[in-house]
Order: C-alpha cells, then structure tokens, then sequence
C-alpha cells in the first residue's frame, strides 16, 4: 500500500497460542515497540498453519508473512512444530520458484518468555520487507478490485 | 446472518492513552452484520459485563467482539459473561488491541488504525464463529499400575486408600522390584526389607488391589476416563489359585543349575523357583527355558511331589482384558550394561562388580549369606576400589552406552557401601574415586561427611583410568588423583563400579501404547518440568518413580504418592468435560488416506468402516476417519495434513482463518 | 593468520572445545607416560582453556605424549585431550620453522618391522 508515498507494508504474523502469542502479549507488557504494520492471527499450534493461509495472504496483497511457533522440543502437543517446519521449508521451495522473494516468509521459535526476540524479530522483518518493496508478483487484482 | 455486538475497551489510559477508542467503536459500526457498537472504560468490569449481557440480550446479539487485552488475560470472563445472557460462550471473539497495539505504539493515528484492523478481524472470524458445546465422558472408576517396584506400590496402596480399585501389572514374578535387591537404605540405613515387604503384603491383602504378577500389557485402547487395556497372564505353569507357596518344590526340583537372575547371577537356582523368600504373591513359577519336562517331556519332579496339585505343564498364556480411568507408568530402571567399558575390566574379572551385586554381596538373604566375599575365591577383601560415575555424565555422542545425565543416586549409595564396609569390616581400606559428590537431599551430605570422617573412607577427587587384574589376584587400579597431582595405582582386591541406571527396556514399547512422550533417553516425558511433573502429555496417564528420571526412594515415594493424588483427582469425576475446540473430520471428503492418524500425537483419530448411499439407490462401505473428541487437544496437524481438506477444527476453523487474513489484508 | 591468539590457534587445528571438560581427569588416570609429564592431559585441556599455551609450548610434556589415544578412547565427554597435545606441538613447531623429521630422511630409517602407525604418528609428531 502507497500513502503519500510511503510504502506501509502488510505484514501478516501466525503465533501460536502457547508461546509466541505470549511473547508477543509479554512484548507488549514490557512495552517493546515493533512497527504496526505487523497484525497477529492467533492460532493454537503453528501446526495449524496451512501453507494455503500463507498463500492467501500474499493473494491479497500481504507483503510479508511470519510464522511464529516454540523452540523446537517446547510444542505445547509435542511435535506441532515439528511439521510446521518441515511444511513451511517445502511452501519455500515453492515460494522460490513462483518467484516470490524468500525474504518475504519467514519462520522463527518464539518462546513465551521472548518478549524482545518477538519485538526484535518483528522489526528486523518489517524493515527487510520495507527494502523489498511491494508485493505485486502474487498479488491478485481482482482482490483490489473494491 | 449474524448480529454482532463490538465492546471497545479503554482499559483506564492503557487503551485508550494511544488508540482512539471512540473512533474504533464508531469505524466497527459500519463493518457489516455489526448491529451495536460502544465503548466503556472498564469492560471486565461488574458494570462492563452488564453492557455487554444488556446488549445482548436487548439487541438479540449472536455474536460479540470485545477489543480489549489479551484473550489470555480475559477470554473466559467474557465467555461467561455471554454464557449468562444465554449466547453460546464460543461466539466471543477479543480483538487483543491493549498488549499487541496499544502498548507497543506511540502513535495515535497508526494504533488506532490498527486497532479498526484488529477488530475487522475479530469481527470477520465472528461471522463464521459457529456455538459449540463441551463434550462429556463418563470416566472408569478403576486405575492401573504397570510396574511393581516401591513406585507401583506406593501409587496403587494410595489410589487404594481413597476407595478406589488398582491393579497392578508386574512382568516378575513378585512384586516389589529393585527395592527388594537392596541391603540398607541411605541415609538412615534402616533395612530395605524391613521397610518394604510390610507394604508388599498390604497390596496383597487390600481387597481393592489386584496384582498381576509375571504378566505384562499387550494393547492399550482407549483415552482418558475410558481406556480398554489387554493384559498377558504369563503361563508360570503353576495354578496361582491352588499353590500354598511352601517350596517343596523347589527344593525337589533336579535342575538346579540356573542363574539367579535375583542375586544378579552370582548363584544358581532350581527351574521352578519363588524368587525369594518373601515374594508377593508366593506363588512357585517354572522358568520354561530350563525345566526338562517343558524342555524334553522328562520329569515331572514337581508334579508327583506338589500336595496341593497346583503343577501344570500345559498352562498357556492367558489375555485378560479390563477397563481403567487412569494409567500409571511406574517401570522403574536398571543399571546399564556395562560390557562396553573394557578399561575397567567388567567383563574379565569377576571380582569387578556393580553396586547392585555389592548389594546382594552384603545382603544377608543374599549369595554370601551377607559376608562381604570375593566373588573370584571367596576371599574377604582388604582393599575396595570404588569408582563413580561409571556410564553417567557422559558426552552425548558417546560410543560405549553412556548417558549424559547424572545418575544422581550412586554418591549416595557409594558412601554408603564405603561406610558399611568400614564400619564391619575396619581391617579393610576403602578408597572412593569421585568426579563431583553431590548429595543435595535431606541429611545426605551429613552422611557423606560421616563416611569420610567417622568411617576414614578415602575419598579421591579423580577417575581411573584403567584396572587392570593382575597374575596373583589382584587388581591394579590405576588413576588420577587431581588435587595431589598424581597418579595413583592401588592393589585392590574388589573394584565396585556405580553403573549409570538407565529407564527399563519395556518403557518405549509402553509409551508408544500409551501415546506417552518419551526423551531421547527413553524417559517419559512429564506435561511440565515445574508445574506438572508427575503428568503425561496425554490425558489419563501418570508418571510415577524412575520412569521419569532417575531418583531415590524418599523421591520415588513422593512421586509415586502425588501421581496417585493426580490420578484420583481424575477417578474422583463422574464426568470430564471436553475442550470443544477440537478437529472433525468431514465424511463426505475424507478418502480414508490415513495421513491425519499418523501426525495425530495424541492417538485421537480412528477409522471406521461407514455405509454411504450412493446415486441410483446403491450403497458403498467407505473408509473415513473419525475424531475422538475427549482426545483430541485440538492442535489442528491433522488439518493441514489431510488432502482433501476434510479435516477442520472448531473454533480455528480454515474458513475462519482465511477470512481474518482477508479483513487484515484489505 | 596474524591476530589469531595462540588458544584460537590451537583449538582451530585440535578442533578441541575444551569447554566440554568436566575435569574428571579420567585421562591423566589412563596416561602410560603421566609420570614423564610435566604437564598432564587434564592439564592442557584446562591450561588451553585458561590461554596458558606458552607454558605448554616450553614444556617437556608435548615431546613425551606417546600419542596412544588412551586419554581419547576413554574421555567421557570426548574432549579429546591427546589432540590438543598434538596442536600445541605443531603451533610450536610452526613458530620455530624446523621440522624435525623430514619426508627425505625417511625411507633409509624405515624398519620392515616398524608398524605404519608408528611412522604416521612419528612424522606427525615431528614435522608440519
């Protein structure tokens, strides 16, 4: 989106319930500021999230996604995070060849008590997806079209 | 359609000190199927919650979105709030503007903005949100142990208490487990025996315990309140109703050449035996690899000389099949193998021994009749070698079987060899090579002191090295003694190494019956290190002794008691409510592919066979897989997971989803 | 390398993490030539650690280590204590620029009898 020609990116975050929607409540409790660009879906498990909502969101005109679960061995049922993992590394693969920059998604563990790593992670990505630019390669029209 | 009411909070100045909460209310009014929108100072508030049931009831809301804190601070208040204006609580929906907006941002204009966004979503997902109601499932009001050493024993004698059944699975023939092997116990010292066959035979006389000895678990079904267990009655070829447990039999028995796996195979004992004198229950078993008449038909011994007729050589195994409310894990642990550590001689000398076979050396129900004698000549011995942290604290890519946690009961053991030794033996030098003694527990490091002061053991700060047996007998111990920086070669005459203990071999294949978590280590998993130790991740089963992590017996017992006060508080429920936020799966989509089962961690999804009507009056049978909703935790793998899309979870729905990611997008 | 210290040198050509020990001194315990030794094997994965590789380099110690790996087979944690021996010797050898053992001067002190071992390790030992 172009206001007065400043680009304000759409930044979709996917947080799982049990620590990165903490880390990002413990964030804001400690009051550690990231861009507002950036609006979280809360979601149980990063398990839960299909690569399609990702693809979706690019549709409609998101300019970048971040998908936020625990550390590895911390998944409130287990193995969730685990299979996101591995999920999102082949909606990458895949992401690469569309020809969506790979800066543009991104996966990182956040624990619940990682208030600065999810307001660091957070501005680190929306100036990443500042540089890169607008979204238009996946970006439907059709979608704009209100 | 639904008509929805959006609740705006100010939250004092926390909200409202950076997001216009005024223009938030008024922006939401226009988003559509919203019907009532307002805004008030303190919505969790007694006066706030009544906002909130006024409108609903006053505007027939079906739906509510409060933007307000985090829906982990206030979800379920304003849930129930809904549920008392008689609106199903899951059509609540918060739009968290306090820690993720007005907290992080300075900025007026752009919080406030965001804020609008937030609540499109809410409002967005509102729209699909559909009621749900809590599941309920009856619960069994009977438990199940499996594993009968001190931990099984403490669990089931405390479920028992309360006044419900337990039965416990033990795969020995006796109950009792490693406990029973030991002499004393530290750091009183008051005699293994003494203190643990007393709660043996309560668990045999209490009519609300049932033990299945020398039987082990075959399936386990089920979930939580309601598991179906199979258990394999091993044929011990002895009828358990009709043997007295007078070991004539025994003592008859002409095949008396078989290792006494009790006395770590430092003595023999007959084929049919009763592993010791005060077995629970004392019933005779025949081992089937060493009786002649199982063997090769020639015998028979046992049979002609039982008065009471109980010998029978054509017992099969038997499967019985009950239903439990709650499991408890209790397997217990054993010392590892320690073939692998060649520098220390294990497998060459037979005067190298683990604690557990000094245990037995001292014991006096033991092979020795509790003389402390050399196991090669039988020889008392003059010098004893203790080494610690054999297996224990090892590097994680270690080659030999070793583990990298501490076994954290072997420096209390070995001070407390080193002080019994001293004590009946004062003729004999005691040396203790340690890396680190730890003794964090009550009255433990007084009684490492005692065994160092007192007793005069030689304590050493290093390790050995090598031991290497010598041509007259003896072995030569060589180590490092780092505070005096030297290198130490002692003639000992016993070297006694405290092998690492590592979870019981059957706890893996238990835990994948269970859909229990395990660690690398083969450890069950607890639900949490701090705040729910003595719980599994799965719903219904308990965790209790050493099958969690090596422990003591004080720390074993108390385990074992707070897993059988979790395991009650479950018996204790007619009913469990289910979180109704689970996965189902849609029969007409599903292809029965399976995919969904196999990422499940909970074991939640089945399959059933299910006939569906076809065109032209035709039926077909179809594979479809079926969510057990008193299981399922709701994570939503299984979602992602399915190929066709069948599969979708209440409350997180795709489409609900989808259609936040839509309103943020606009 | 100019500014790598003498500890990053060592622990770059051991690929030792001294770090790792936990001063059980289970390798000066199996050590043939402990009393030969000024310093000892749990000596140097502690005095690397505190950066106190001069002491070693001017030691007596890095010549006598036989280089039997017992301290490597039997170390817990894997620390490795006779490669850190080893890179401590070659840093000195590197500083000083004479090998001691030459590849030319090899073939006429080859022995039939001499086990390959013996000669690796040797010229390891000896030279860059």
């Amino acid at each position: 989106m172009q206001i007065n020609n400043e680009f304000k990116p759409k930044i979709v975050a996917f947080c799982c319930n049990w620590c990165s929607y903490a880390g990002a409540d413990l964030a804001g409790t400690n009051r550690l500021n990231y861009p507002a660009d950036v609006k979280i879906i809360r979601v149980p498990c990063s398990c839960r999230v299909n690569p399609m909502f990702i693809l979706r969101a690019f549709q409609r005109g998101a300019d970048g996604v971040i998908i936020c679960g625990c550390h590895p061995g911390d998944c409130h049922y287990t193995s969730g995070n685990y299979y996101a993992r591995r999920r999102i590394t082949l909606l990458f693969s895949m992401l690469d060849y569309l020809g969506i920059e790979r800066e543009r998604t991104r996966l990182e563990w956040v624990s619940a008590a990682e208030g600065a790593k999810f307001s660091a992670t957070m501005n680190e990505f929306a100036e990443t997806i500042i540089k890169l630019g607008e979204n238009k390669r996946l970006e439907d029209l059709r979608c704009k079209a209100e | 359609m639904q008509r929805i009411g959006v609740f705006v909070c100010h939250c004092g100045t926390n909200i409202a000190g950076t997001v216009d909460v005024k223009a938030v209310a008024e922006a939401l009014k226009n988003e559509q199927g919203v019907v009532f929108s307002t805004e008030y100072q303190y919505m969790c508030s007694e006066a706030g919650q009544s906002i909130i049931k006024n409108a609903i009831k006053e505007h027939k809301l079906t739906g509510v979105v409060v933007c307000s804190c985090s829906p982990r601070m206030h979800e379920a208040t304003f849930r129930k709030t809904a549920s008392s204006a008689g609106l199903n609580p899951y059509m609540v929906e918060i739009a968290n503007i306090r820690e993720q907006c007005s907290w992080i941002h300075k900025d007026m204009e752009k919080a406030t903005e965001k804020a609008i966004i937030l609540g499109r979503a809410a409002i967005a997902k509102v729209h699909l949100n559909a009621p749900l109601t809590a599941g309920e499932s009856p619960v069994v009001k009977r438990a199940l142990v499996i594993g009968g050493g001190i931990a099984g024993i403490q669990t089931a004698l405390d479920i028992a208490d309360a006044g419900f059944e337990v039965d416990i699975v033990e795969k020995k023939p006796t109950i009792g487990g490693k406990m029973t092997q030991l002499d004393k116990t530290f750091p009183t010292l008051d005699c293994a025996a003494c203190i643990l066959t007393p709660k043996m035979v309560d668990c045999a006389q209490n009519e609300k315990i049932k033990i299945y000895s020398y039987s082990e678990v075959e399936s386990v079904s089920g979930f939580v309140g309601n598991f179906s267990v199979k258990i394999r009655k091993k044929a011990r070829y002895v009828d358990e109703t009709k043997c007295t447990g007078c070991g004539l039999c025994t003592e008859k028995c002409p095949m008396k050449k078989v290792p006494n796996e009790f006395n770590l195979g430092m003595n023999n004992r007959s084929a049919i035996y009763i592993p010791f004198a005060q077995a629970v229950p004392k019933i005779a078993t025949i081992d089937p690899d060493h009786c002649n008449m199982l063997k090769n038909g020639k015998c028979g011994v046992c049979a002609k000389i039982c008065t009471a007729g109980a010998i029978n050589y054509k017992q099969e195994d038997e499967i019985v099949e009950e239903k439990y409310g709650a499991i408890i894990a209790a397997t217990g642990y054993n010392p590892i193998n320690l073939d692998k550590y060649d520098e220390f001689a294990y497998s060459q000398s037979k005067d190298v021994i683990t604690s557990l076979e000094f245990e037995r050396l001292t014991n006096a129900a033991g092979p020795t009749s509790g003389k402390l004698l050399r196991p090669s000549d039988g020889v008392h011995p003059h010098t004893i070698v203790f080494v610690q942290c054999v297996g224990s604290r090892c590097g994680a890519e270690d080659s030999k079987g070793g583990k990298s946690y501490c076994s954290k009961i072997c420096c209390m053991y070995t001070a407390k060899h080193a002080m019994l030794t001293r004590e009946k033996y004062p003729d004999t030098d005691v040396y203790v090579f340690y890396i680190d003694v730890r003794t964090p527990g009550k009255n433990f490091d007084e009684f490492y002191r005692r065994a160092a002061e007192e007793y005069g053991v030689h304590y050493i700060k290093g390790m050995v090295g090598k031991v290497m047996p010598q041509a007259d007998g003896k072995l030569l111990v060589q180590g490092s003694d780092l505070i005096a920086g030297e290198q130490l070669k002692i003639n000992a005459d016993l070297v006694v190494l405290a092998a690492a203990i590592e979870p019981d071999k059957s706890a893996r294949p238990l835990a994948t019956m269970l859909t229990a978590s395990m660690d690398t280590n083969d450890f069950f998993t607890e639900a949490h290190p701090k705040l729910r130790p003595v719980e599994s991740p799965t719903a219904g089963i308990f965790l209790s002794g050493a099958c969690q992590g090596p422990k003591d017996i004080p720390e074993t017992v108390s385990q074992a008691s707070a897993a059988a006060a979790k395991a009650i508080g479950l018996l204790c429920k007619d009913k469990l409510t289910c979180n109704p936020c689970v996965a189902h799966s849609d029969e007409m989509m599903c292809n029965g592919c399976s995919q969904c089962e196999k990422v499940c961690p909970y074991g939640a999804i089945s399959y059933e066979d299910k006939e569906f009507r076809m065109p032209n009056r035709t039926t077909a049978i179809r594979r479809v897989a079926k969510v057990n909703p008193a299981v399922c935790q709701g994570c939503g793998a299984c979602t992602v997971t399915c190929p066709s899309g069948a599969m979708d979870l209440n409350g997180f729905s795709n489409r609900q989803i989808m259609a936040e990611v839509d309103a943020i997008c606009r | 390398m100019p500014s790598e210290t003498l500890k990053e040198q060592v622990i770059r050509i051991s690929g030792v993490n001294p770090l790792k020990c936990m001063r059980c001194g289970k390798c000066s315990g199996s050590c043939p030539s402990y009393e030969d030794m000024e310093y000892h094997p749990h000596q140097f994965a502690y005095m690397v650690e505190k950066g106190e590789i001069e002491k070693l380099m001017n030691s007596d110690s890095i010549y006598k280590c036989l280089t039997c790996f017992a301290c490597v087979e039997r170390c817990p944690r894997n620390v490795e204590p006779a490669k850190l021996v080893e890179a401590v010797r070659l840093v000195k050898i590197r500083q000083q620029g004479a090998n001691h053992l030459k590849a030319e001067s090899i073939p006429e002190k080859l022995d039939a009898e001499l086990p390959q071992q013996a000669i690796v390790s040797a010229f390891r030992k000896y030279s860059k």
